[in-house]
């Protein structure tokens, strides 16, 4: 394995896969944002009416509000962790693309940075569906700050897509995604504060939401919904930064010992 | 044009390539032949600096590899032996895809297009998916897409395996076109007619190493007699013992035929006239012979 491992070599060459696979989606774009759009939205929209008309608020704020930007991150997670689980599987794996790109002048390393900033770009369009709703329903406080919600999602993009290209290396079919859904993203849904404020959870499970990147990513969306400056944002953001850094370092040497041996 | 000295690659306890010293000269095309696991596509991955040796030097295209890999494939075209087109693009879609990984601008590629499907006999074909092609088409548009970025040498790993006599001419036609325009070819195949075929050189590969190298004809003669005599039916054994020992320079029993290998293949004919039990088929001697002779006739999978 150590031999697998070195520090990524970034270069400009990881522009032309991102191109290719902006293409590739272009062609289904109509399509394929209503179905990644539609699950949140419904989620979103049913509980938060449904629900939210028995609640008389929830963490200082209406419960739309409240589940309206845990789920600006929460979407955001989700459309990252397909794309880089299930699309980029299908091009390296199955339609043996990647072997393809292999035999260019590009390294792995391209390949795969090509793939995380598509997989952040693609899960940046579901996070600013779903700040497009706050801003049609007017769930904002401050409109100046919900503008800030977009460098976050970029940023949660890249966070979750890195680390779910951990999932695709090691991988041996599509049926492997299903353990990473329910033994990492189901439980940080349910731990990281979308649907109830964390503080409703033993204090014990709170120590646990605290490392969660999704609880991160939800303590910087939440205030800038609401229109106030987030506490500890560089805290949040390195968090951020250095899940997904550590995915992507961590996939390419795993990736390294699968296609490059 | 290309040259490798020693090269080494151990994987766990086992040596796929053991000590390889490879030269190809410019315009030519060079064969690396071997029987399954003898090591072809791990030497191919290793000239490309897919992977790194664990010993021995490379020099591609002038350019030492893998340290500056990247650098040499701009001037390589890979045939992979898996066709691996990409299937959401069209034919030309393809081509325009597998130009911008090299960098070029669009309408450069774009420019290339018309004479790559044309090369590749796919004019009609532009904005065909993948999955309407035949096998031979995407193998054809596979050799095109190799060629967007115009290489000085190009890389086939088994570039016929699995298609029919028709479309396995339309490729060495293809082939002998791209030898006529003065690229390198280096190609592993195990059909030892291609290799007769379009090979100036070849070296053959078994347990890591090549085994012989030199130009078909020449190893030929110098590997084995010049003809060969395939006698079996009744009383084979016989003789095999009486007969084939005395008049035969070399030869094999394999299963119920007799290999007899010699210079004088009308003693041997003559022969087998006093026999009318066994049968005969009288042919020369050709590449698979000599690679039966060095690689031996085990299975290997």
């Amino acid at each position: 394995m150590s031999h697998f491992f070195r520090l990524p070599r970034l270069s400009w060459r990881f522009v032309p896969v991102w191109q290719r696979n902006y293409l590739v989606w272009k062609k289904l774009a109509i399509p394929s944002i209503l179905g990644n759009l539609a699950d949140p939205m419904l989620y979103m929209l049913g509980l938060g009416y449904g629900l939210g008309s028995l609640l008389p608020n929830v963490g200082g704020m209406p419960y739309l509000t409240f589940l309206a930007a845990g789920t600006v991150a929460y979407s955001t997670m989700n459309a990252a962790t397909f794309e880089v689980l299930y699309s980029s599987f299908s091009r390296m794996h199955v339609q043996r693309t990647w072997d393809a790109i292999l035999n260019a002048p590009l390294t792995l390393d391209d390949v795969m940075l090509g793939e995380l900033t598509w997989a952040a770009s693609k899960s940046l369009l579901s996070g600013l569906a779903i700040l497009a709703v706050i801003w049609g329903l007017g769930l904002y406080g401050n409109f100046w700050m919900t503008l800030w919600i977009v460098p976050v999602v970029a940023l949660v993009g890249f966070c979750f897509g890195g680390m779910g290209l951990v999932m695709n290396a090691l991988s041996p079919s599509y049926d492997f995604f299903l353990y990473y859904f329910t033994l990492v993203i189901t439980p940080m849904v349910l731990l990281c504060g979308v649907f109830f404020p964390v503080s409703q959870l033993p204090a014990a499970v709170q120590g646990v939401s605290a490392w969660l990147p999704l609880t991160h990513a939800i303590d910087l969306a939440r205030p800038l919904v609401v229109g106030t400056v987030p506490d500890n944002v560089a805290l949040h953001v390195m968090a951020l930064l250095i899940y997904g850094s550590l995915g992507y370092i961590i996939a390419l040497a795993l990736t390294r010992r699968r296609l490059l041996k | 044009m290309l040259k490798a000295r020693g090269l080494t690659k151990t994987y766990g306890d086992t040596e796929v390539v053991r000590g390889l010293d490879l030269e190809v000269r410019r315009g030519e095309c060079f064969g690396l032949l071997g029987p399954n696991g003898a090591g072809k596509t791990t030497t191919l991955r290793l000239l490309l600096g897919l992977i790194e040796p664990d010993a021995g030097s490379i020099e591609l295209a002038g350019i030492a590899v893998p340290q500056r890999a990247r650098e040499a494939r701009m001037k390589v075209g890979v045939v992979p032996q898996m066709d691996n087109l990409d299937p959401d693009f069209s034919v030309r879609e393809n081509l325009l895809a597998y130009g911008r990984y090299f960098g070029m601008g669009k309408a450069a590629v774009a420019a290339r297009v018309p004479e790559l499907l044309d090369f590749a006999g796919l004019a009609s074909k532009a904005d065909a998916q993948i999955s309407q092609l035949s096998g031979g088409m995407k193998r054809r548009l596979t050799l095109a897409r190799a060629l967007v970025h115009d290489p000085d040498i190009l890389f086939l790993d088994e570039p016929t395996t699995g298609l029919d006599p028709q479309a396995r001419h339309l490729i060495w036609q293809g082939l002998r076109r791209l030898i006529g325009a003065g690229k390198t070819i280096v190609l592993t195949t195990h059909f030892m007619d291609e290799a007769e075929r379009l090979t100036d050189r070849l070296a053959i590969l078994d347990h890591g190493r090549v085994v012989a190298e030199g130009a078909p004809r020449g190893l030929i003669e110098s590997h084995i007699e010049p003809a060969v005599v395939e006698v079996f039916g009744e009383g084979l054994a016989d003789w095999t013992e009486h007969h084939a020992v005395r008049l035969c320079q070399r030869f094999e029993t394999v299963g119920e035929t007799l290999f007899c290998y010699t210079s004088t293949p009308d003693t041997v004919i003559d022969a087998l006239r006093h026999a009318p039990a066994l049968r005969y088929l009288h042919r020369p001697s050709n590449l698979e012979d000599v690679f039966l002779k060095l690689t031996g006739r085990d299975l290997r999978d």
